[in-house]
């Protein structure tokens, strides 16, 4: 395929090794390239909503992921085909962004693409059809801007985040107890939020998960929870009003860092070097106890003879603690990472109401609790559930809540879920298209098309008859010209989703349709496929 | 218009109804394999390792053969993990929460053949499962109160949980054992504190359980074989070398007297060492780690009794039963607190000698020892007692109890009936389903003891509509019988367990509409 021909007629090739290449070009590529973003749509569309279904993926290495959330399903599904590859970088970067709505993302792409096919076949040229997808989307974004509204909350009000999460939390497998669950996570947020500055940095919220129990148990702790024990068996289980050392430096003989040797050549030398030894370890153990420390929490390990020193003291040490889990502590407790035990000073201490060492189950697991802290602006959310899938399932849905949480608190305003934005955008969309002369028209139109794809889904995941139900939805939003008129998939018996109480961020719609636009407007603009042929 | 390959190469994919076929029938493999073991009357299986040597294991315990296969279906993985937390968790019961979740999802299938879409199903088996957790919670007994009922129920349970095991023959005796080494531990979960010994060798009825503590150790030669009064030091540190620790120390030396005098320092500091530690007082030293030579010789010279290599469980156990605290530095005597015992002596089980240690001070550790014709035997022994120790300290914490053999699922069952008659549209169908599914338990209970199931459990089901009964099957006469008066018990948590992991586990195949099965990872060709 990749031949020219040279003044003369005489053949030569452009592409070296022609035949180890595939090439796809023109509208075969552009086909090829769709059918691929609408594969992957496909698989995904199934698990859109409250009804969705989940997906049981089985890793590389035999492990089983069972997932809901459009990210994990595609990061996990190991995709060979670039395009596809581009959707699953679709739906990261939406969980990047939000953190939720990421299946509805890829829907929606593939959606899009589904009606570009369309406007291909009717010979409209492709970088035409990106044009008018553009502009479509941002009527569509202004629209959502006009139709959002704020709602109003603050540290003793927060029902309405609460409900916000309970939508979020609704399509998981979560959703026995998403109430309790999504309580748990506002909480969370509202603990760790910076109300004034309008931020949540959620690295302070921390999501353990121990297999065991039932999903009921899981809960809030308003400190850190770690999974370390005492060092010594025989330390004190329970310590209150602590005061913790945090220290990153071992307890061990000091390892400077450039090479040197200690020769030992007469038996003074080998005597005065193990006196020297001993002296180490006490002292680094009377430092600690001289600045009033309870409690050692230590990056590293303990030599045994420090172990016992520290033991026989009374002076209860905790060891291999991570780097992370140790900043949280040390904000949590209001206490400094100690690099050194010179640097050891009472005012660097942490300082926690109560720690505790709890047991669970019949093996040997324990868990520390470090809780009534100083500075409560570290929260550990510590789920339960029966078996490892469910834990990890559920350690995800949390992050979706959280994110949900913490964008409402950037930013309050919200549409109505349930369908109800994307109908109402398609609506808006529509109406728009008409002021469009020229192809662009065709295309926004195609692109109001897209846009009732999602709640089609909804309705048909739901078990709904999906024309039907999206119509009459429709005609219902026209006639009364209300916006929040969705897809009744609870089978409640209404379809007003302000009844319901199913909201969505206006930042992660609007963000939706953003991104779906750019992805799609990059596919559609590809047109030469070069890929080495299979070996 | 060719359509690209998403995947890659071996990844496949299957999809809606092919799914779920795939994962129902994983499900309901793994499910009816371990079925046959449920029960009294239930048979082992022989699992044979594939690794070097074919090492033989013959077991009854669901966790053990679950953990042993080799198993390729994502959903029989979900099934492995819900019987391995099983045991985490409450230890016993690891058989019948396979089985219920197999048999949930083989009500299921039928109910999807009809048309019922999976969703639904799930609203039903949730509404059903808290409505029978609600009816087991109105029928436990709790008799924390009364500490010799207390105990009388402990003992009920270890027999029951027993009796399903090799251990049948003896379970009193096991039972008994069970019981008081639970008790010792004075509502602490930590299982660690009771050391089982095997010993292959006699009959499983000359298992003994020991107040004291056995240590599976020889004592050094030339020293004391029997201590009375003993004052022990238990100790983790190196007795062998004791290296400089200083990072970048090495010797350097350029004439051989010297290196005589920095070997004659060496073991200057060794004796220093054991000087220190004898200045404690005592007249027992465990080390965690080798004590050589040399230092033994000092020992022995002291007439200590110097005990060395004992693993790190049994120094802590060591610590727990006489006391004392694990020392690792010796500088200041008068402030380390020394664990004391009665009687250390030498004693022989079989033909092995070990040390045991008698009249210790806290009674929280014991050893129980155990007999047996064969390692198999011993290690089916031990599986079997650790699901009966670790039920029962549950049951300490938890000590809510309730009936057994299949009764409780049959209480079950009749609310659950009672809750399909009242719920409206197609859940009473799935919540129908449940309820059959609880009763599978009891039937396959009389099933593998060779009853005529279908008569027992329709007996049991008519015995039930009266209220406050007992019945149960008691596959011993293979009749319907009051389960109070055989003294047949269960701890309530772990049906509570069985019952919501079962639904859970359960809930998570069902709603799984496609597996993905991505391409194994490519292992690197090692001849």
């Amino acid at each position: 395929m990749a031949l020219a021909f040279d003044e003369f007629g005489r053949p030569f090739i452009i592409l070296r090794e022609q035949d180890q290449k595939t090439r796809l070009r023109g509208i075969d590529a552009q086909k090829a390239n769709i059918a691929a973003g609408k594969a992957v749509a496909r698989i995904l569309r199934s698990s859109l909503g409250p009804k969705g279904m989940d997906k049981m993926l089985q890793g590389p290495d035999g492990d089983v992921t069972i997932s809901n959330d459009g990210a994990t399903i595609l990061e996990q599904m190991d995709v060979d085909n670039q395009i596809a590859k581009l959707m699953v970088e679709l739906s990261r970067s939406q969980d990047y962004e939000i953190g939720d709505g990421t299946t509805g993302v890829v829907v929606m792409a593939g959606a899009l693409l589904e009606q570009a096919e369309r406007q291909l076949d009717r010979g409209i040229h492709p970088i035409r059809i990106a044009e008018g997808y553009e502009t479509a989307s941002r009527v569509a974004v202004e629209h959502l801007e006009r139709i959002a509204q704020k709602f109003e909350f603050d540290v003793n009000n927060y029902e309405p985040l609460v409900q916000t999460c309970m939508t979020t939390l609704s399509s998981k497998i979560v959703n026995r107890c998403k109430r309790s669950l999504a309580e748990i996570a506002v909480k969370a947020v509202l603990a760790v939020a910076d109300l004034e500055r309008r931020d949540v940095n959620l690295d302070l919220i921390k999501v353990e998960g121990k297999v065991g129990g039932k999903l009921e148990d899981t809960e809030l702790i308003y400190g850190i929870l770690v999974d370390k024990d005492m060092s010594h068996p025989q330390m004190p289980k329970q310590i209150e009003d602590a005061h913790i050392a945090i220290l990153t430096c071992p307890f061990e003989p000091p390892k400077p860092k450039t090479k040197h040797k200690v020769d030992i050549d007469t038996v003074e030398k080998f005597e005065t070097l193990r006196k020297q030894e001993q002296q180490y370890f006490d002292e680094m153990v009377q430092k600690c106890k001289d600045v009033g420390a309870t409690l050692v929490i230590c990056q590293w390990g303990f030599d045994d003879e420090a172990n016992h020193l520290l033991m026989h003291r009374n002076l209860p040490a905790v060891r291999w603690v991570g780097g992370v889990e140790l900043e949280l502590i040390a904000i949590a407790t209001g206490g400094r990472i100690v690099p050194r035990f010179q640097e050891l000073t009472p005012e660097k201490l942490g300082k926690a109401g109560m720690v505790r060492e709890k047991s669970f189950g019949t093996t040997k697991e324990r868990m520390l609790y470090i809780e009534h802290c100083a500075n409560s602006k570290a929260v550990t959310i510590f789920i339960r559930g029966g078996n490892k899938m469910m834990i990890e399932e559920t350690k995800r849905s949390i992050h979706d809540a959280l994110c949900v949480a913490r964008n409402l608190i950037r930013n309050n305003s919200i549409v109505y879920g349930g369908g109800a934005a994307e109908i109402t955008c398609s609506l808006a969309v529509d109406a728009a298209a008409d002021k469009y002369p020229g192809v662009e028209q065709y295309a926004i139109r195609a692109f109001a098309e897209a846009l009732d794809s999602v709640p089609m889904a909804l309705a048909e995941n739901s078990g709904l008859q999906p024309i039907e139900t999206l119509s009459a939805v429709k005609s219902q939003q026209i006639k009364e010209n209300i916006p929040f008129y969705g897809i009744d998939c609870n089978d409640v018996g209404t379809n007003d989703m302000r009844e319901q109480n199913v909201f969505e961020t206006l930042i992660g719609k609007q963000q939706q349709i953003l991104l779906a636009t750019q992805v799609v407007k990059m596919i559609l603009k590809i047109d030469d496929v070069i890929s080495n042929s299979e070996y | 218009m060719p359509i690209d390959k998403i995947f890659k190469d071996d990844a496949s994919e299957e999809k809606g109804e092919r799914a779920r076929m795939a994962s129902f029938i994983g499900a309901m493999a793994v499910a009816d394999l371990v079925k046959s073991t449920l029960g009294p009357k239930g048979m082992d299986k022989i699992l044979q390792s594939t690794g070097r040597g074919h090492s033989v294991t013959v077991t009854n315990d669901g966790a053990t053969i679950l953990k042993s296969l080799h198993i390729d279906n994502p959903a029989a993985k979900v099934l492995v993990d819900i019987s391995k937390v099983q045991d985490d968790e409450v230890g016993d019961g690891t058989t019948s929460v396979v089985v219920l979740a197999g048999e949930l999802l083989r009500e299921a299938e039928k109910l999807v053949t009809s048309k019922i879409h999976p969703m639904t199903i799930i609203a039903g088996y949730r509404m059903a499962a808290e409505c029978a957790r609600d009816a087991l919670l109105k029928r436990v007994i709790d008799n924390k109160e009364n500490a010799e009922k207390f105990r009388s129920d402990l003992m009920k349970i270890a027999m029951t949980t027993l009796c399903s095991k090799i251990l049948s023959q003896d379970k009193e005796h096991f039972a008994e054992m069970a019981v008081d080494a639970v008790l010792r531990l004075k509502g602490s979960t930590n299982l660690e504190a009771i050391q089982i010994i095997k010993k292959p060798g006699g009959s499983l009825r000359d298992s003994f359980l020991d107040e004291g503590f056995i240590l599976d150790k020889k004592i050094g030669i030339g020293q004391p074989k029997r201590i009375e009064n003993a004052k022990i030091l238990v100790a983790n540190t190196a007795m062998d070398t004791d290296k400089v620790k200083i990072y970048g120390a090495r010797v350097r030396v350029d004439s051989m007297t010297k290196v005589a005098e920095i070997e004659g320092a060496e073991k200057e500091k060794m004796k220093d060492k054991v000087n220190k530690i004898l200045a404690h007082g005592i007249n027992c030293f465990v080390n965690r780690q080798l004590i050589y030579n040399f230092p033994e010789e000092l020992f022995a010279d002291a007439g200590v009794l110097a005990i060395e290599h004992a693993d790190f469980e049994g120094i802590e156990r060591l610590g727990l039963v006489t006391g004392g605290e694990i020392a690792s530095t010796f500088d200041n005597p008068e402030s380390v607190k020394l664990g004391h015992c009665k009687l250390i002596e030498e004693i022989m089980i079989g033909e092995d000698k070990l040390i045991h240690f008698s009249g210790v001070e806290m009674g929280q550790a014991c050893s129980i020892v155990l007999r047996g014709a064969s390692h198999h035997v011993l290690d089916e022994a031990e599986r079997s007692l650790h699901d009966a120790l670790c039920v029962l300290s549950q049951t300490v914490n938890d000590s809510r109890v309730l009936l057994g053999g299949g009764w409780p699922e049959m209480v079950m069952a009749k609310e659950v009936d009672e809750l399909a008659r009242k719920t409206a549209g197609k859940k009473s169908h799935a919540i129908e389903a449940f309820s059959r599914a609880l009763v599978a338990i009891p039937t396959t209970i009389a099933d593998n003891a060779g009853l005529d199931s279908a008569e027992l459990v329709a007996q049991l089901r008519a015995e039930h509509h009266t209220e406050g009964c007992n019945a149960g099957i008691d596959v011993i006469s293979g009749a319907v019988g009051d389960m109070e008066e055989r003294g047949i018990y269960e701890a309530f948590k772990v049906k509570q367990a069985v019952l919501l992991s079962a639904t859970e586990a359960a809930e998570m195949i069902l709603r799984v509409d496609e597996i993905i099965t991505c391409a194994p990872r490519r292992r690197e060709d090692r001849m």
